[in-house]
Order: C-alpha cells, then sequence, then structure tokens
C-alpha cells in the first residue's frame, strides 16, 4: 500500500495480485473462542515475494490457510476479505474455490512425504492437478510435466514421474510438490515452510531455485517461515508475526537493517550469524502466548524489555519514514508505541 | 548403600503400586458409568444373571424334568393356560410341550455357565502360558507365540467343529472345545502386557529388592496385566455364549433332554414353516439380549481401559 | 522377494503338515480306530482280512507315513455311508459352498464399504451413528438366529425367497454354478446375506476406522490444495490409502466365511461341504471328517498366503523394499 506523502514521486502502483484486509480466522474449540488470525492485512505486487515470518502459533500457516480456503473445522474466517484479482475468496463457494486452488494459487507444505499420497506415482499426482483444471490428453499432459520438470533443472525427469514418493530425496520429493505448483502457471504461490523439514545444504539448493523460478516466471509467492534467515535472501517484502497479528512490515532491507519493533530485533538478534563470535545469542524471554488468554493491548508487552504502562492498549499500525528519506515501494509500517532502535531503549547488555 | 533406604523405598513403591491399582478400579468404574448405553447393558446384564440364578424359585417347571413336561401341552401359544397344571404358559410351549419361559431362564443357566466358566478357565490357562512365554523368553517364547498366531488365524467354529468330531457332544466337551480354542487370545495379551511391564522400573526395584522372579511376575506384573484382559474375558464371554448356542443349535452341544437356547432355537426351527414362530423366537431374544448387553459392557470396558493402557 | 516367498510356501506347508498329525491322530488314536474305521457289521474272518488291508495292524508310524502317502495321492479314505472317496465328495461340492462365501463377501465390500465410507466421512450425523449401533448388533446376533429370522420374514411371511435350497445351476469350467441362473440367484440372496451380515458390520467399521485414520493426513489436504474434486479426493487419495489393509482382512475372512457356512447351509439346506460334515459328524463318518478337514485347512493356508503376497504388490512401500 503505498503512502502518498512519502511515495508521490513514483508512479502508481498496479494492482496488487493479492491483497488481504483485516482477515480474522477464528477455532472454536471446546476450550474457547482462539483468534489464530487477528485482523491481518497486507498487499502483494505481481512477482514480489513476502515472507510471512513468525513462531510457532503466531497465526501465519492459518494465514496461507485461510487465504487458500483450507481451513478445518473448527476453524473459519470470522471476518476480512481476501481480495485475489478482484474477487473475495472469503466469500467464494467451494466450487469456484476449488477451480482457483492448484490453478491460479497453488500451495507448497512443509513435508513432502507427508503431502505426497504414498502409494500413488508422481506422474498419476502430477496429471491429476492438470487434469482438474484443463483439458487435455493424457500424453499431452505428460509431455507438460516433464517440460515443467526440466524447467526446474531437474535431472532424467522420465524416472522420476514413474517413481513413488518413497524413492526419492527428501529434497528431490519437495521439488516435486514445487513442480505441481507450478504445473497450471499460478499467479500466486503459497509456500508453508517448505524448506524446514530439509536438510541444510538442499534448503540453500532449493531457495535459489525458487529465486530464479520467481524471477522468471513472474509469480508472485508467500513464503511462511519461522526462520529469517531462510527468508532473507528470498523476499521482496517481509510481514513479522506475533500472536496472530502482523506487528511489523516492509521491505527486506528496512526490517532486516533497520527493524523497529522489539520482537523483530529478538528475532534477528538471535540469529547466529547477527551476533559477534564471542558473544552470547540473544534470547527473547518469555514463552509464547497463549491465544486464550492475551493481554489486553499489546500481546508481547510482557516479554518486551521496553514495555510500559501505556502498552497496556492495543497499538495500531504506524508507516515509518525511511531514514534516508528515499522512496521504497512498500511502505515500513510497526505496530508500537515506541518504535525505534534497540540500541535507544536497551537497558540489558548484549 | 545401606540395606534399608533400598527396601524403604521398594517397599513404598510397591504401596503405592498397591495404592495405584486400587485407585485405578475406582476410576475406572467411575469412567464405565458416564456410558448410556453401557449401564444398559449392565443392568441387562445383572437381570439374566439374577434369574439365571434363582431359577428355580421364579419358573412354574424345571424344563429338564421329563416327568414334569406334558407332552398334551405341545406348541401351545404364548399365554395359554395349561389344563392339568394350573399356570399359564406365558411364552407358549415347545415340541415336547416345556413351558418356553422355564426353558429360557433354565437356558440362560446353561449359557452363562459355560460362557462364563470356559472364559475363566481360558483366561487362567492362557494368561499362565502367556506369562511363562513373556518370562522365560527366547525360543520357548517364539514357539508359544507361533502356536498361539496359528490358533488365532483359524476360524473357531472350525476347530470346535474337530474337536467336537472327535470327542463327542455333551456340556463337559463344548467347555473344553471353548477353553481349547479361546486360551490363545488371553496367551497373548498377558505376554505383551508382561513383556511392557517387565520393562517399568517398578520391577528393576523389586528385583534389586532381591525378590524372587515369581513373586515379581504375580505380586507386580500380573495386576498390570489385568486391565486387558479383562476387557478380552468380558467380549470372550459374548462368543462363548454364542459359539455354544451355534454348537447345540448344530446338535453337537448339549444333550436334547437339557436344552440349552441353541437348542431351544433348533428345535423350535421345524415349526416355523407353520408359523408358530415363538419356540424360536423367544429364546432368540433371550441370548440376543445377553449378547448385545454382554458387548454394550465389554465395549464401554475396552474404550474405559484402553487410554489408560497407553501409560 | 523370491526368497520371501520360498520361506512362506515353506511355513504353510508346515502348518499342513501339522494338520495331518492332528487329524490322523484324531482318526486313529481316540475312541477304537478299528471299530470306526471298519465298522462293526463284519465277521471274525472279514474282520482280520479288513485289518491287514488297512494295515491298522502295524505299528502307529508306519501307518501315518501310509496315510499321508495316501494324501499326497489324493487318497483320504472311503466313507462309510456313501461308500465313495471321501475327497471326492468334498470336492463335489465344495463349489456351491465357495459360491455361497463369495457372494458373501462380495456382499459385505459392496455394502460396508460405501458405508463405511460414509460412517468416516460424517462420524456425527445421524445416520452414522445408526450404522454404529447397527454394526454392533450385526457383531452381536448369533448368525443362525438371523438365519431363523430371515427365513421367517422373508420366505413364511412374504413369501418373496424361497427358503431352502439350491437353485438350478449351470456350468462353467466344467462345474455347476448356481449364480449364473436367475432362479440360482434368488437361492442365493437369503443364505448369502445370512453369512456376510458379520462380515459387513466388520467391513463396516473397519473402513470407517480407515477413513477417519486418513482423512487427517497432509496429503488429503494437499490434495485439495491442488484443487481436485471432492469425489476424486475421496476415491482416489482416501479409499485408496484405506483399502490395503482392508483388502488382506477380508481375504483372511473369506477362510472363515468358508468355514461359517456350516451353520448357513444346515439352515437353508444348502448342500455345501458345510452341510456334508455336519452329517457326517453325526453318522460318524469319520473319513468324510477327516477330507474335510484336510481340504479347509489347504484352502485356508493358500489364502493365507495369496493374501501376504497381495499384501506385499499392493502397498508399493512394501513391495520395493522387498526387491532392493
Amino acid at each position: 500500500m503505498s503512502h502518498d506523502s512519502v511515495n508521490s514521486s513514483l508512479p502508481p502502483a498496479p494492482a496488487p495480485v493479492l491483497e488481504v484486509k483485516n482477515l480474522h480466522t477464528q477455532f472454536d474449540t471446546r476450550a474457547g473462542l482462539l483468534p489464530v488470525v487477528n485482523g491481518v492485512g497486507f498487499a502483494l505486487q505481481r512477482g514480489k515475494v513476502l515472507g510471512l515470518v513468525g513462531e510457532s502459533g503466531s497465526g501465519k500457516s492459518v494465514t496461507g490457510f485461510s487465504i487458500m480456503g483450507l481451513l478445518d473445522a473448527p476453524g473459519r474466517i470470522t471476518a476480512g476479505q481476501v481480495l485475489f484479482q478482484g474477487q473475495d475468496l472469503a466469500r467464494l463457494d467451494s466450487r469456484a474455490l476449488r477451480s482457483l486452488r492448484g490453478n491460479r494459487i497453488a500451495m507448497i507444505f512443509q513435508d513432502p512425504m507427508a503431502t505426497l499420497n504414498p502409494v500413488l506415482r508422481i506422474d498419476v499426482q502430477m496429471l491429476e492437478t492438470i487434469r482438474a483444471h484443463r483439458k487435455m490428453g493424457k500424453a499431452q499432459a505428460l509431455e507438460h510435466c516433464r517440460k515443467t520438470l526440466a524447467r526446474m533443472g531437474i535431472p532424467s525427469p522420465e524416472e522420476r514421474l514413474k517413481a513413488f514418493p518413497h524413492q526419492l530425496s527428501g529434497g528431490m520429493r519437495q521439488r516435486m510438490a514445487i513442480a505441481i505448483a507450478l504445473l497450471n502457471d499460478p499467479e500466486l504461490i503459497i509456500a508453508d515452510e517448505p524448506t524446514t523439514a530439509l536438510d541444510v545444504t538442499i534448503q540453500a539448493q532449493i531457495l535459489s531455485e525458487m529465486q530464479q523460478l520467481v524471477r522468471e516466471t513472474g509469480t508472485s509467492m508467500i513464503w511462511i517461515s519461522h526462520d529469517l534467515s531462510v527468508v532473507a535472501g528470498l523476499a521482496d517484502d517481509i510481514a513479522v508475526m506475533y500472536a496472530g497479528r502482523i506487528v511489523e512490515h516492509g521491505s527486506v532491507d528496512a526490517v532486516l537493517d533497520h527493524p523497529q519493533h522489539p520482537y523483530t530485533q529478538g528475532l534477528i538478534g538471535s540469529l547466529p550469524s547477527a551476533n559477534q563470535r564471542k558473544s552470547r545469542l540473544q534470547q527473547i524471554s518469555g514463552m509464547a502466548p497463549n491465544l486464550l488468554d492475551l493481554p489486553p493491548g499489546c500481546a508481547f508487552a510482557p516479554r518486551c524489555p521496553r514495555a510500559q504502562a501505556r502498552c497496556q492498549q492495543p497499538p495500531e499500525l504506524q508507516t515509518i519514514a525511511a531514514p534516508t528519506g528515499a522512496a521504497t515501494a512498500t511502505a515500513h509500517t510497526v505496530r508500537c508505541f515506541f518504535p525505534g532502535a534497540a540500541a535507544d531503549f536497551s537497558r540489558s547488555a548484549a | 548403600m545401606s540395606q534399608a533406604p533400598v527396601n524403604s523405598s521398594a517397599a513404598a513403591s510397591a504401596a503405592t503400586d498397591a495404592g495405584r491399582v486400587q485407585s485405578i478400579w475406582a476410576q475406572i468404574a467411575h469412567d464405565f458409568l458416564r456410558s448410556k448405553p453401557a449401564i444398559i447393558g449392565l443392568v441387562i446384564l445383572l437381570i439374566v444373571v439374577l434369574m439365571a440364578l434363582f431359577a428355580p424359585f421364579i419358573t412354574p417347571q424345571n424344563p429338564y424334568d421329563l416327568m414334569q413336561l406334558d407332552v398334551l401341552d405341545a406348541r401351545l401359544t404364548p399365554g395359554s393356560a395349561s389344563a392339568e397344571h394350573g399356570f399359564t404358559y406365558w411364552l407358549g410351549t415347545d415340541g415336547q410341550g416345556r413351558d418356553l419361559y422355564s426353558a429360557i431362564v433354565y437356558g440362560l443357566r446353561i449359557s452363562l455357565l459355560v460362557g462364563v466358566g470356559s472364559a475363566a478357565i481360558a483366561a487362567v490357562v492362557g494368561t499362565v502360558i502367556g506369562l511363562i512365554a513373556a518370562y522365560a523368553g527366547g525360543k520357548v517364547d517364539a514357539l508359544i507365540m507361533r502356536v498361539v498366531d496359528l490358533l488365532l488365524s483359524f476360524p473357531t467354529i472350525l476347530m470346535a467343529l474337530m474337536i467336537l468330531a472327535y470327542m463327542g457332544k455333551g456340556i463337559g466337551n463344548v467347555i473344553l472345545t471353548l477353553v481349547l480354542v479361546e486360551w490363545a487370545y488371553y496367551a497373548r495379551t498377558a505376554r505383551g502386557q508382561a513383556l511392557v511391564e517387565t520393562r517399568r522400573e517398578y520391577v528393576d526395584a523389586a528385583r534389586g529388592q532381591g525378590l524372587p522372579q515369581w513373586r515379581i511376575l504375580l505380586g507386580h506384573i500380573l495386576p498390570n496385566c489385568l486391565p486387558p484382559l479383562l476387557v478380552i474375558a468380558a467380549l470372550q464371554v459374548a462368543r462363548a455364549i454364542t459359539l455354544e448356542a451355534t454348537l447345540s443349535f448344530l446338535g453337537l452341544g448339549v444333550p436334547i433332554t437339557e436344552p440349552s437356547l441353541g437348542l431351544l432355537i433348533s428345535n423350535g426351527y421345524q415349526y416355523l414353516l407353520s408359523n408358530e414362530y415363538w419356540i424360536s423366537f423367544f429364546p432368540g431374544v433371550a441370548l440376543l439380549l445377553t449378547i448385545v448387553a454382554i458387548n454394550l459392557v465389554g465395549d464401554q470396558l475396552r474404550d474405559v481401559l484402553n487410554p489408560r493402557l497407553q501409560k | 522377494m523370491i526368497g520371501w516367498l520360498l520361506r512362506r510356501i515353506g511355513q504353510a506347508m508346515l502348518v499342513v503338515l501339522a494338520m495331518t498329525v492332528i487329524v490322523f491322530v484324531g482318526l486313529h488314536a481316540i475312541g477304537n480306530p478299528i471299530d470306526i474305521l471298519i465298522g462293526e457289521d463284519l465277521n471274525q474272518q472279514e474282520r482280520l482280512e479288513a485289518i491287514a488291508h488297512l494295515g491298522l495292524d502295524k505299528p502307529l508310524l508306519q501307518q501315518y507315513f501310509s496315510f499321508l502317502q495316501n494324501a499326497l495321492q489324493g487318497d483320504l479314505g472311503t466313507s462309510f455311508v456313501y461308500n465313495e472317496p471321501a475327497i471326492g465328495l468334498i470336492l463335489d461340492r465344495l463349489p456351491a459352498t465357495l459360491e455361497l462365501a463369495v457372494v458373501a463377501l462380495v456382499m459385505a465390500i459392496v455394502l460396508g464399504v460405501p458405508l463405511g465410507l460414509y460412517a468416516g466421512m460424517k462420524p456425527a450425523s445421524p445416520v452414522s451413528k445408526l450404522l454404529m449401533s447397527g454394526s454392533i448388533l450385526g457383531f452381536s446376533l448369533p448368525a443362525f438366529w438371523v438365519a431363523l429370522m430371515l427365513i421367517m420374514v422373508f420366505s413364511v411371511q412374504l413369501g418373496w425367497m424361497p427358503s431352502s435350497g439350491r437353485g438350478d445351476t449351470r456350468s462353467l469350467f466344467g462345474i455347476e454354478w448356481s449364480f449364473l441362473t436367475l432362479d440360482g440367484l434368488h437361492h442365493l440372496i437369503l443364505p448369502a446375506f445370512n453369512l456376510a451380515l458379520f462380515k459387513i458390520s466388520l467391513v463396516l467399521r473397519l473402513t470407517r476406522a480407515g477413513v477417519r485414520e486418513v482423512m487427517p493426513q497432509d496429503f488429503v489436504k494437499f490434495a485439495r490444495a491442488k484443487g481436485l474434486s471432492e469425489t476424486r479426493v475421496m476415491i482416489m487419495h482416501v479409499l485408496r490409502n484405506t483399502m490395503i489393509p482392508l483388502v488382506t482382512v477380508l481375504g483372511l475372512e473369506l477362510g472363515s466365511t468358508i468355514a461359517y457356512a456350516v451353520v448357513t447351509e444346515s439352515i437353508f439346506a444348502w448342500p455345501g461341504a458345510g452341510k456334508l460334515i455336519l452329517d457326517s459328524i453325526n453318522s460318524l463318518d469319520r473319513p468324510v471328517v477327516v477330507a474335510y478337514l484336510m481340504v479347509v485347512v489347504v484352502i485356508f493356508v493358500t489364502l493365507n498366503l495369496i493374501v501376504d503376497l497381495l499384501y506385499k504388490l499392493l502397498d508399493p512401500r512394501v513391495r520395493l523394499e522387498a526387491a532392493q
């Protein structure tokens, strides 16, 4: 979303591929109503990658599922809009949603061994994705699968197609899942922690492959992760989630170089690479919040080193001016009463 | 390390074991009573058991005493009055003039006797064998389990037919057959549970105390094996009763002068076609109620005891 | 794979061998074998001849080996009642029993799987709860009583179906089958359904449990994420993965169905092997009993083997591991 006063020199931004407005998703559990996604909003431009970062329980995966309409009972969207190419996905009937899924919007899950059906061959699982959305002969569809695998740089695609999931390595399985996502040339891919279950080396490979794919195809992507370092190299924008809300959102450079929210700073500070060799890893004190028992006001306050009485009120998102005054495509917003560099506030030594 | 602390801690663990077992039963009873079908089943079961126990007092006739039967009263419809004997045949009479109500009550007796008796004997035999297998381990264990697996994969009725074909009919042989067919279930469960239990700490504590193996087996491991065995026993009783009824129905079970429910039903079959349904129908209902009641109780018992088993 | 197959076949043969021992012991060690095998209405001279002829005067072990030898050649003794080779009597009647058992199994699948699928997909619906209670009933009801009630209702009261006997048959591969004629099918329905009732309950519960286990798994969600129709998700993904363990159970159940056909055949006067063995037990026709037991054991062991093989073939994870 462009902020007029700062970015008036830029040409008007084209309509975003995806625009999420004030999304609320709740789970009706026996223990009570869980507000898992609590007013999340962002816009995603064509060809851009958004990194959605947060710890487990922050609501990032559920946001992804909400967009896709894949919420399991007892979860449901209770408010907000999910605008995809003009249509509100939250209000679409199941048939229309189904025609979009795997077609215009695709999803990649975390553990490919669990997401691929173990008793079906890869080609069967790929073919059904194509033929669910287009009329194509089997031979033609198979050729398309082969081409897609080749485009991803996968050697001997025929063999891979004939294999069963457990015959492939973990990295290769995930590549298959990615290939399935790409089959129908979607406008948007939602990747839910796709590299978390893989070796670090494979992780790096897949990350760079994804980067290349996005550049080549112009597909927009939401990359959900708990690991900032993974997203850092790939994303154009980063949104940090905490307890169902976005607490910081901006371009990757802005958020990583000039984090404003104490939680973001904590996340960055806990990255091994960010610290000097001999200094201790910073940790965010306290535990993840219990969604049934959120404090009034800022959810992060109990763990925040700079919390004050004011934080009993719920903070809104406010825009931060870029330090150099340069125009950025994405505004840098923070949900905090006391945004600013850690150094300005820190009382505890690293 | 002095003896005293080890003893007292082991004794304490044994005491808490006993205490744990006690309070577990209370908890089980409480959980069990939460299910309405199970309560219904339990009530029906109680009625059946009481009826069977007090059979001579609540029936107008002893259906096994041939002297009391009056052939002239044969195949009377339900509700007819006896001409000579001054009572009403509430459920009608069968082909030999037996009061069906009396026959059913006495038949329930046999069913329960055979069902519970065979289950009890099979439980003891099977549990002992299973514990032996667990205790002995190695080749003995492998051999016993092989036999058990083989037995369990065979259809029970086939085995029953085989045994009865060679041994002849009669209640004693039926009970023997049922025991031979059932013990394997108990053996497998007892062995499995015992193997789990032997890995628990309290067994090491007892061993450290110098208790002999058999003491550990009987006093510690066995009580903890009881819950799953109980579940199996409950369901096995139903199966045993059904099997006895089936065998009697086929003419391979009880003698014709002392019919169990199965034989009554069989006798009534020929009259079915002339629409004299009650001779088969009422014994069948009695059998059904008993079996369903036991299954309801057994099901709930299994549900209640299962999560406990995961601990 | 081959190694495993050979081992399994070896195991199977061991079981059959064990059975021959048990059967032989039953035949010769329990009761007076001489009276049983020869019968009583022969004079002294004929008895001695018969004893020598049957080899009953030889040591037990030798008798066992000749028994085994004969068995391998297909000679399991002669029936007292019919005075024909026992094995021939059994094999003559086997098609009728197999027919009954297979039709019952087919009924169980055709009825049990869709109902179980529904109960697994919508466990809270009243229909599902009804199905589950009904299945408990199907389990608990003694089959012979159900058979009588079925006859009562459908034959006596309604007159829709015959109460006994097998219908007309037509020949296929040289064997007479009754499911190939309309009259035959008419006679098949009631006994097959009676036999199937227990199985239907079993299949229903197993399918439901399998579906409940498979549905929450990630690959089902992923299939939906690909935009597949709900039908395809249910059948290709959920059912496909549920069926594999189910098939093995069903295969084993076929064996027990053949055994339990005894009861159904007796009530419906179905001329199968089961009825024959009941009559034989009652008339003390031991050779027929022996022949029946051996035939059924062989069928049983073969079925187990096939089922094990099938499981290995159907589940690609297992199949490929075995091959490597």
